[in-house]
């Protein structure tokens, strides 16, 4: 049985990743998961400086999953050269690290410096964190603007770049080949969902920032669809993720058509989540005598 | 070691309104400190986050663990129908609880405030000192205060004044005119915002435990941060995770 997926050049022993922000850079989910299991590591989004975040409270608990504002606390691009790269590099498994910024030119700095770390397989850019005023959102809600950072970051970018898009969009699918355009090598989505929660005894916000992304399973059928709909509409492979709790859906994000997965809030809930899905889709490959995976890809019938 | 498991349920009672005492038999018993804290599952998919609850008091033999906690919501909820036998999904033991040695051998108060009440009951079975143990309710329903009778000299306060001191815990400092070397207490922020100011005040450490929404409990998602004085080893920001590099701090490094 082959498990490998390819992206944009880039094979992984798995389809299972870590939705970025969730994770850590793996040390902390290092006492539970054999990270050299996992397809790859997605890291927590690192900026050209420290990002002090948020105010607290940055989480809620909503049906069926959670809000979070964490606001991108990170200790910027050289303390995680420092420290983060050289622990994941123990490891066999594949490095993806998630960058974001405020301007052009700050992705920009982060991507040319992680240029020179050969270890690091591909670059994911946040241009969809709903939860900082200034960059993020502000490229990856409006089509033109993505055209132009993902342009901007390729011409610098040693490693293929992934695009991360935001689901608060009217059409997924025109910022999906907006970045395809621009020359992005591949795609992941869903990011969080703008929500929010406010208590009605104390009449305040849940969520210091007021409003918060929503991930968890009751995200995951928009995740789906949305993937659905991309992967129709663009060339360029897809990491899917929205919601996933075991190989059931992650399974269901493959046939729609993205070429790995993500699991996010879930390792919260189950911090053996990711194990138990490299499991679960070897065990369901087995089931329907599926050879390799790449035959679950896109499976879905029409 | 951090571990995710299905324990057991030995016994559950409700020891005063909306609290409940329960014992878990569960090996990571073995491990744990006083102040550190285990998050606990529902069973309800509709609420997917854990929730952190203090450990009260480990077994003697290691093989079991005691939470007092305060019925809150849905999740709180559910785990106070749990009966004897019944399974408990519960992750731990997590946080660093409280440094028992800065107090060893020295004049301490161990001060708890409402829900912050329960982890003072281990802290005060461990450390060997002369313990002033203040413990500051809402009303008569005293619960605890006879579990910490063996191990120290209790003071209480009631914000009604139907027992001890009216007031708060700071008010039976005044009204026993009594002091302390080092303070190590859990409680609401507005308690321990006094403490912190005392503690600057006399000139003397306070280590106090802090608590804040949480996702993942294990240091994870950065969602239950402090500011701190100094950059915190993480993220190098001011922002200390509770959780991990918590929940217990020294006062005089958090701004709270």
């Amino acid at each position: 049985m082959n498990m490998q997926t390819t992206l944009a050049g880039v094979t992984f022993q798995n389809p299972v990743m870590t939705a970025s922000g969730t994770f850590g850079s793996g040390m902390e989910y290092a006492e539970f998961v054999d990270l050299n299991k996992l397809g790859a590591v997605v890291t927590k989004g690192v900026a050209n400086v420290p990002w002090p975040g948020n105010p607290t409270p940055r989480v809620a608990e909503v049906y069926g999953g959670m809000l979070n504002a964490i606001g991108l606390q990170n200790p910027g691009i050289d303390v995680f050269m420092e420290r983060d790269i050289p622990f994941l590099k123990q490891y066999d498994t594949k490095i993806i690290v998630n960058v974001c910024g405020k301007s052009v030119e700050d992705y920009v700095e982060v991507v040319e410096r992680l240029g020179e770390e050969p270890a690091v397989s591909m670059l994911e850019i946040n241009v969809s964190c709903p939860n900082v005023k200034e960059g993020a959102i502000a490229f990856g809600q409006k089509a033109d603007a993505l055209y132009h950072i993902t342009q901007e970051i390729k011409k610098k970018a040693k490693q293929p770049i992934i695009m991360k898009l935001s689901p608060n969009v009217t059409d997924i699918t025109e910022m999906a080949r907006a970045a395809e355009a621009a020359g992005a090598d591949a795609l992941s989505l869903i990011n969080t969902l703008t929500g929010m929660k406010i208590d009605i005894h104390k009449r305040k916000f849940a969520i210091a920032n007021k409003t918060g992304g929503m991930s968890g399973p009751a995200i995951k059928p928009i995740a789906v669809r949305m993937v659905y709909q991309t992967a129709r509409a663009v060339q360029i492979p897809i990491i899917g993720m929205g919601g996933i709790a075991n190989a059931e859906d992650a399974i269901e994000f493959l046939l729609a058509g993205a070429s790995a997965i993500s699991v996010g809030a879930m390792n919260f809930v189950n911090p053996y989540c990711t194990m138990e899905i490299v499991q679960g889709i070897a065990d369901y490959m087995e089931q329907y005598h599926i050879e390799n995976l790449r035959d679950l890809i896109g499976a879905v019938n029409e | 070691m951090k571990e995710k498991q299905t324990a057991r349920v030995i016994s559950q009672k409700e020891i005063a309104p909306m609290i409940f005492d329960m014992w878990i038999e569960t090996g990571l018993a073995a491990q744990a400190l006083p102040g550190q804290f285990i998050c606990v599952y529902t069973k309800d998919k509709s609420t997917l986050l854990p929730r952190p609850i203090s450990i009260c008091e480990v077994k003697e033999d290691k093989t079991a663990l005691r939470i007092v906690y305060r019925v809150a919501g849905q999740g709180t909820k559910e785990f106070s129908t749990y009966e004897a036998g019944d399974a408990i999904d519960i992750l731990g033991t997590l946080g660093n609880g409280f440094p028992v040695e800065k107090g060893n051998g020295k004049k301490v108060f161990l001060m708890g405030g409402g829900i912050g009440v329960p982890p003072i009951l281990q802290l005060a079975k461990e450390m060997q000192a002369e313990k002033q143990i203040l413990l500051g309710y809402r009303d008569g329903n005293l619960f605890l205060k006879e579990d910490m009778d063996a191990y120290g000299q209790v003071y209480v306060a009631t914000e009604d004044g139907s027992c001890g001191t009216k007031g708060n815990v700071m008010d039976a400092i005044a009204a026993n005119g009594i002091d302390a070397d080092v303070i190590f207490a859990c409680g609401p922020m507005p308690m321990l915002r006094a403490i912190k100011k005392y503690a600057e005040e006399k000139g003397i450490d306070a280590y106090i435990s802090l608590e804040e929404h949480m996702a993942c409990g294990v240091g994870a998602c950065l969602g239950c941060v402090v500011k701190t004085k100094e950059v915190d080893h993480h993220s190098h920001v001011h922002n200390a995770r509770i959780c991990t590099d918590g929940p217990v701090f020294e006062a005089k490094e958090v701004e709270i």
